[in-house]
């Protein structure tokens, strides 16, 4: 089978993804439109941590910390200082991105699982903060009555349907930054290091300058998704960014296929939507989760997008054996 | 002739085991040397130090005359200092192709690039392509690594070092593990280096050393035992000893 088919084959499937996409949501239900919002500003998540997990290779579990940094930006500012979108959207991307900056030189002495402890411990830093400092943050009371943006276009973006536009647009600018990235040499770098640091090292490459600014990149974009998130959820709080939401953002990714980016996207839809689904029936949706983990690992470790190119590879080797 | 590698005493203890023991060695440009000695003489450990993965324990490496002795594996390599390994060490996962631009970006500022699609620097991949026709791997650029036979992956090895341009090129048992034939192939390739390239070469089968260099340096626990030109040292009665048992 002709394989320039397989790629026109995955445009034309994303086109009409994006269509769908963008032409879909008006005729949703209203809280099928409040997931995919969800999912969208998940996705932005989970891509922004496949580009270190899945191209670099570095677990990291604190990832929520970031996108903390992006909702405590708007809660703050917008609550209390009036600021705009123009102004909470560079703070909470550049905050978000400075923290990285500084966690990265303490997380990248280390690698492997004691990365993955550093980062932990660095989220939760973060998420001690959130509840501590309550003069700035109010604790786990939280920050309510976040305004939606007013950007001066004739829509408001207090209704569902133009708010989901505008993260749509987020999001697929995120996907397309990422895009580039990953496609670039330095993104090339990215997986040569995941596939071997010490060769790399060998061959020339200052490892650890890339793998720094790729958390840096990382946290940054995070910190976009978090962004959203405030504005989304009109309420910003501790839990936003707990462990559970590492732990799930990191399943977002490992779920939909590593190093794909859309497959993060794909992860984050799967569990937004399961979540909201089983939270209506059970309260052990972290079982539940732990289950899929499991049986992502067990039977499609390459996650959902890996599992569609085999059974892909699968069906153009049996179409061609039978047209043979 | 300019002495482009210097080793001073150099040492390598690993706790009580001293895998190199105070080894000085002198290497001028376009000089062809080979290392032998019997396994666990210290020659892998020895190519580690120079390639700044291990860091002597004692004694002083001077690269183009600098001081490199504790200088990062990826500055060493900036210098123009590459090695093969003895155990394959390239990215299985990856294509032949994948391999070879990584190779070939690895010294050039666009690595850091994260603007711009790979595949709009047409040079990098026109390189990457002549380096593997080079080694005879050109048909194979689309193959997974790890689906090559053992041969094709010591020539892609060789390709790897060959992509930056080296000036000093570090073989570790270039023929390990390689037929008869496939190890005559190899050699013909080696000897089809550029002369200006000085070239280092860990060796167990005594033909291919001998015919690929001029000068042998041998390697006894740790220790120098011989160093001089070939005939010299297949003469030495220590060297016959070590090898064959004879005295």
């Amino acid at each position: 089978m002709d394989p320039a088919g397989g790629m026109w084959g995955r445009r034309l499937g994303f086109a009409v993804l994006l269509l769908v996409l963008v032409v879909g949501p008006p005729y949703l239900p209203p809280f099928l439109l409040t997931l995919l919002t969800q999912t969208l500003i998940y996705s932005i998540l989970a891509m922004s941590l496949d580009l270190i997990l899945g191209y670099t290779g570095l677990s990291s579990l604190g990832h929520a910390g970031y996108l903390g940094l992006g909702a405590y930006s708007v809660g703050i500012l917008a609550t209390r200082h009036g600021a705009g979108f123009g102004t909470t959207l560079v703070v909470g991307i550049v905050l978000a991105g400075a923290v990285a900056a500084i966690f990265g030189l303490v997380a990248l002495r280390a690698t492997g699982v004691y990365f993955l402890m550093i980062t932990l411990a660095l989220g939760m830093v973060v998420w001690g903060l959130a509840n501590r400092w309550v003069s700035l943050t109010q604790g786990d009371n939280g920050i309510s009555n976040v305004p939606r943006p007013v950007l001066g276009l004739p829509w408001s973006f207090s209704k569902a349907i133009p708010f989901y536009y505008l993260v749509l647009a987020g999001f697929v600018l995120a996907l397309l930054v990422l895009r580039v990235i990953v496609r670039s040499p330095f993104g090339h770098t990215l997986v040569g290091i995941r596939e071997s640091e010490s060769r790399m090292r060998t061959l020339g490459y200052n490892v650890w300058l890339h793998k720094y600014i790729a958390f840096v990149i990382s946290g940054a974009v995070a910190g976009f998704a978090g962004v959203l998130w405030a504005y989304y959820n009109g309420f910003v709080s501790p839990s936003d960014l707990d462990l559970s939401v590492s732990i799930e953002t990191l399943l977002m990714v490992a779920l939909g296929g590593r190093g794909t980016l859309l497959g993060a996207s794909i992860g984050a839809a799967v569990i937004v939507v399961l979540k909201n689904l089983v939270s209506a029936y059970t309260q052990r949706w972290l079982l539940i989760l732990g289950i899929v983990y499991i049986g992502t690992i067990r039977y499609a470790p390459e996650g959902i997008v890996g599992a569609l190119k085999q059974w892909g590879q699968w069906s153009r080797v049996r179409l061609s054996r039978s047209t043979a | 002739m300019t002495t482009v590698l210097n080793l001073q005493n150099v040492s390598k203890a690993f706790g009580g085991l001293s895998a190199v023991n105070e080894v000085s060695l002198s290497i001028d440009k376009g000089e062809r040397r080979a290392i032998i000695g019997p396994n666990g003489a210290g020659k892998t450990t020895l190519f580690s130090l120079i390639s700044g993965e291990q860091l002597p324990t004692s004694g002083r490496i001077e690269l183009f005359g600098r001081d490199i002795t504790r200088l990062a594996p990826h500055r060493r390599a900036a210098l123009g200092l590459t090695r093969t390994y003895q155990i394959t060490n390239l990215f299985p996962r990856l294509s032949v192709l994948d391999n070879c631009l990584l190779a070939v970006q690895a010294l050039l500022p666009l690595k850091l690039h994260l603007h711009r699609d790979l595949r709009r620097y047409p040079a990098v991949y026109e390189r990457a392509r002549s380096v593997l026709a080079a080694v005879g791997l050109a048909d194979k650029a689309a193959a997974t690594v790890r689906d090559l036979s053992h041969g094709e992956q010591r020539q892609l090895e060789i390709a790897l070092a060959l992509a930056g341009s080296p000036k000093i090129l570090l073989l570790d048992e270039p023929t390990a593990g390689l037929s008869p034939a496939e190890s005559l192939m190899m050699t013909a390739l080696l000897k089809k280096l550029d002369p200006s390239i000085t070239l280092l070469i860990i060796e167990h089968d005594m033909d291919v050393a001998f015919e690929l260099t001029d000068r042998i340096t041998v390697l006894h626990y740790g220790k120098v035992v011989a160093d001089g030109l070939r005939d010299e040292v297949t003469a030495n009665p220590l060297v016959q000893e070590i090898y064959l048992g004879v005295s």
